[in-house]
C-alpha cells in the first residue's frame, strides 16, 4: 500500500512497474474485475475535472470497486468544514483509496498525513498531476519502446502547470532529456535544479525534440499580466503548421487537453499525423487502473 | 522588591559595559547595586544564587511580540505571553498593536498596560499603530499613543503601502522621538504568494514571494528616512538585499535599526518540506544565501537585535492547506536555544549574541535595561550554556504550540529570570505573585 502524491520521489523501477502493469489493463486484456471487488474508491474532487474524474471512475469500476463520487456542495466549505473534516468523513465510509483533486498545492499531502487509506493525487494546485504524467509516459513507451536518449520538449505555462512538474520528474526518471520552453513570466525559477533545460526560444529547440508536449494556456493569465495577448503568445509559442514542418521526422505532438485550438496548437497539428492526443486519452483508464492496483496492493 | 540578592561567581556578559568574566552581582531594591571581580561578602538576609558555570546576563528584551489581547485570548493573553517571555529569559517585550481591537488609541494601550501590571511578570511595552485600524489610510493619534505608554509605532503584519503616508508617518513621529517600525512587503509583489520564491516553491508548485517584495520596500523607506530625518526600525529582515541596503544606510549615518528573528537565521525555505505550515511565515523563510547574509549582519552590527516575532496561533490555523495556513510561529521559549546554536557553531561569539538580545534592542528603542551597571534595573537572566534539552511544544507556557522546532535538540537553557530584583522564573517554573 502506497500513496501516489506525486511522481517526485518514485524510482525508475517503481514507475516502470506501474507502466508495465498498465499494459494488462488495455482494452481486450484479461478480466480484472476481481481485483478490487467489494472495495470502495472515493473520488474527492474539490475542483471540477470531468475528464480525470470520469477516467478514475471507469478505472475503479473496471477493477470491480464501488465508487463514491464526492464534490463539495458549496455548503460544506461555506459552513467552515475544513479539508481534514471532509477527508475524515470520507475515510469513515471505509474506502480503500481516496482519489483527490484540489486547487491547493499540497492538499493531498495534508490528507495523507491524517487518513489510513491510500491517497492518490488527481491534481493539486500548480504542483503535480501524476496520473497524467504516467499516461503520457505510457503513450510514449507505446510508440518508442523506451524513453532512453529521447528528448521531450514541454511548451507553455510551466509556472502554473501541474502536468509540467510531474512530467519533468517522470520523463527524467525514465531516461529522457527534458527541455521546457515558455515566456520568462511563466517559467518559475530553479527548474534547472530539478533537471530541466530552460529556454524561451521555441524555434531554437524545436528541431531537437522527439516529442513536443503543448500545455493548455489558462486565458486568465492575460488579465494577470503574465502575457500581453493571446495573439502574441500564439506567435511566439504556438505550435503552428509552419513550426510543425521544422520538427524532426517521426516526432510526436502531445497535449493533456482540453486544447485551446489555434492558440497553443493549430487544429491541423492537433489532428495531424504526429498527434498522439487521442491515444493519451484512451490510455488514461488503463494507466489509472494500474495506479489503483499498485497503490492498494 | 526590597530583597537583596547576590549572584555569585557567574560569567557576567554585559556587552554595553564591556564586561565578560567571572563576577559577583549584588542586587538591592530592584536595582543592580554592585558588580565585582572579587567575591563579595553575603549581606545579611540576602538570597544567594550560586552561578558558577552559568552565565549571568542582562534580561533579554524582545522588540517584536504578539500577545493577542485584546481579541484573541484563545491564542495568547498578556498573562500567558508574559509567562512564556520569562520562561524564555525575556524581562521585557514590545507588544504589537495588531490585536483584534487594534492598538490605535490610548484606551487600548492602557488596557494592555493594566493587564501587564496584573500579570506582574515582565515589562510590557506596547507599540501603537501607525495608521487607524492598520488600514494604511489615516495616521493614528501618535501623540496620544505615546503619552499612554507606547514606545514605537508600527502597522506590523502589514506594510504601509502608500508612500506619501509613510513619509508623513516618519515626519510626524520625529516630534516624539520614537521609532517607526515597519513590516516591509510590497503587496503587489507578494500577492498570492505562500513561501519564498525559489527552487523550493517551484518544486512544490506554490506561488512564491520574491525577495524584491521586501527589498523594494526597504529601499523606498530608506529614501523616505533620509528626507525626513526620522527614525526607522525594520522588523524581521529576511533577505540579503535588505541587509545590503541597511548596511549602506547605516554607513551613511541614517537613523535606522533592524531586527532578525531566530527562525530566519536558523532555517531556510527547505524547512517547508512537504507543505509544513509550521514553516509558513511572513516574511517567508528565504534561501540559504539569505540566511548566510543575515548571519553576517548579526555579526557586523547591521542587525541590531534578535526579536522573535512571537506569533501564537491555534492548531486549526495550521492544520489546513499550505496556502490557507496562517503565518507565524511562537518564539519566546525557543529564542535563546536557537541563538546559542549559532554560538556553538562558532558563527557568533557569546558576547555579541548576548548584545543582540539585550543592549541591542534596548538601544534601538531607547528602553531601560539591557545592561548590568550599578543603578540599572535588576532584570537578570541566568543561563546554563551547556544544559542539553529538547524543545517540547506541549510544555510551553505560551497558550499556543505552533513551532517548527518541536523535538529539536538544544544546548543552553534559561535557568532563572529576575525582573526588577524579583525571581519570576526558576527551575522550570514561572513564579507568579499577583
Ligand atoms: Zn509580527
Amino acid at each position: 500500500m502506497r500513496h501516489l502524491l506525486g511522481i517526485e520521489g518514485w524510482r525508475r523501477d517503481e514507475l516502470e512497474a506501474v507502466l508495465d502493469r498498465a499494459r494488462a489493463h488495455l482494452p481486450g486484456g484479461p478480466d480484472t474485475t476481481h481485483l478490487l471487488r467489494g472495495k470502495v474508491v472515493a473520488n474527492l474532487f474539490f475542483e471540477d475535472s470531468t475528464r480525470t474524474r470520469t477516467s478514475f471512475h471507469m478505472a475503479a469500476r473496471g477493477l470491480g470497486a464501488g465508487v463514491l463520487d464526492w464534490s463539495p456542495s458549496g455548503s460544506s466549505t461555506s459552513k467552515g468544514e475544513t479539508l481534514l473534516d471532509t477527508a475524515r468523513n470520507i475515510e469513515a465510509t471505509g474506502p480503500v483509496a481516496i482519489v483527490m483533486r484540489h486547487r491547493s498545492s499540497g492538499a493531498p499531502h495534508l490528507v495523507a498525513k491524517h487518513v489510513r487509506c491510500v491517497v492518490i493525487n488527481a491534481g493539486d494546485g500548480t504542483h503535480e498531476h501524476p496520473s497524467q504524467a504516467l499516461l503520457d509516459a505510457f503513450t510514449l513507451r507505446q510508440r518508442w519502446g523506451s524513453l532512453d536518449g529521447r528528448t521531450v520538449l514541454i511548451v507553455g505555462d510551466i509556472l502554473h502547470s501541474r502536468v509540467a512538474r510531474s512530467n519533468l520528474w517522470c520523463l527524467k526518471a525514465l531516461g529522457a532529456r527534458v527541455i521546457v520552453c515558455g515566456p520568462p513570466t511563466l517559467v518559475p525559477p530553479g527548474l534547472e535544479a530539478l533537471g530541466a533545460e530552460v529556454t524561451h526560444n521555441l524555434d531554437a529547440v524545436l528541431p531537437q525534440a522527439d516529442a513536443v508536449m503543448c500545455l493548455r494556456l489558462q486565458l486568465e493569465r492575460m488579465s494577470e499580466a503574465f502575457l500581453p495577448s493571446t495573439r502574441e503568445y500564439s506567435r511566439l509559442f504556438g505550435l503552428t503548421t509552419a513550426r510543425e514542418e521544422r520538427m524532426k521526422a517521426g516526432s510526436l505532438v502531445m497535449h493533456p487537453g482540453p486544447i485551446n485550438r489555434g492558440l497553443e496548437l493549430a487544429p491541423a497539428v492537433a489532428d495531424g499525423a504526429r498527434s498522439v492526443i487521442l491515444e493519451q486519452v484512451s490510455n488514461g483508464v488503463a494507466v489509472r487502473r494500474a495506479i489503483l492496483e499498485v497503490c492498494t496492493s | 522588591m526590597s530583597a537583596t540578592v547576590l549572584f555569585r561567581r557567574g560569567r557576567v556578559i554585559d556587552p554595553r559595559n564591556g564586561v565578560d568574566g567571572v563576577r559577583d552581582v549584588l542586587v538591592r531594591d530592584g536595582k543592580v547595586a554592585e558588580v565585582s571581580d572579587a567575591p563579595l561578602p553575603v549581606p545579611p538576609g540576602a538570597e544567594v544564587v550560586e552561578a558558577a558555570g552559568r552565565w549571568v546576563l542582562p534580561g533579554f528584551i524582545d522588540l517584536h511580540v504578539h500577545l493577542r489581547e485584546p481579541g484573541e485570548e484563545g491564542k495568547e493573553t498578556v498573562l500567558t505571553g508574559c509567562r512564556a517571555a520569562v520562561a524564555g529569559g525575556f524581562t521585557a517585550v514590545v507588544a504589537m498593536p495588531n490585536t483584534k481591537v487594534v492598538n490605535d488609541s490610548g484606551l487600548v494601550t492602557e488596557l494592555v498596560l493594566s493587564r501587564a501590571r496584573a500579570a506582574n511578570l515582565c515589562h510590557v511595552y506596547p507599540a501603537g499603530a501607525i495608521t487607524k485600524g492598520l488600514k494604511g489610510e489615516e495616521l493614528a493619534e501618535t501623540g496620544e499613543l505615546i503619552s499612554a505608554g507606547c514606545v514605537a509605532i508600527t502597522d506590523d503584519g502589514r506594510p504601509v503601502m502608500n508612500a506619501a503616508l509613510m513619509r508623513r508617518a516618519l515626519q510626524y513621529a520625529t516630534m516624539f522621538g520614537v521609532p517607526v517600525m515597519v513590516h516591509e512587503e510590497d503587496l503587489t509583489l507578494s500577492a498570492g504568494g505562500a513561501m519564498h520564491e525559489g527552487s523550493v516553491s517551484t518544486r512544490l508548485g506554490l506561488r512564491g514571494i520574491p525577495a524584491s517584495a521586501e527589498v523594494a520596500m526597504v529601499a523606498r523607506d530608506l529614501v523616505l528616512l533620509e528626507e525626513t530625518k526620522g527614525r526607522l526600525h525594520i522588523a524581521h529582515v529576511s533577505c540579503e538585499g535588505s541587509v545590503r541596503l541597511i548596511r549602506e544606510a547605516k554607513r551613511r549615518g541614517l537613523f535606522v535599526t533592524a531586527e532578525a528573528t531566530p527562525h530566519h537565521v536558523i532555517l531556510d525555505d527547505r524547512a517547508v518540506g512537504d507543505y509544513d505550515t509550521h514553516a509558513k511565515m511572513a516574511p517567508p523563510l528565504r534561501a540559504d544565501r539569505d540566511v548566510e547574509a543575515l548571519r553576517e549582519a548579526l555579526v557586523d552590527g547591521t542587525i541590531d537585535a534578535i526579536a522573535t516575532d512571537h506569533a501564537p496561533h491555534g492548531v486549526l490555523d495550521k492544520q489546513v492547506e499550505f496556502e490557507k495556513g496562517i503565518n507565524g510561529i511562537v518564539g519566546l521559549e525557543t529564542a535563546l536555544g536557537l541563538t546559542l546554536e549559532l554560538v556553538h557553531a562558532g558563527l557568533l561569539d557569546a558576547k555579541r549574541a548576548v548584545e543582540l538580545l539585550t543592549h541591542g534592542p534596548a538601544k534601538a528603542f531607547g528602553l531601560p535595561g539591557g545592561h548590568l551597571a550599578p543603578g540599572a534595573p535588576a532584570d537578570i537572566t541566568v543561563v546554563d550554556p551547556l544544559e542539553e534539552w529538547t524543545v517540547d511544544a506541549h510544555r510551553f507556557y505560551s497558550r499556543s504550540r505552533n513551532t517548527p522546532f518541536h523535538g529539536r535538540k538544544q544546548k543552553g537553557r534559561v535557568v532563572q529570570t529576575w525582573v526588577s530584583g524579583r525571581k519570576v522564573y526558576a527551575d522550570g517554573q514561572v513564579k507568579e505573585s499577583r
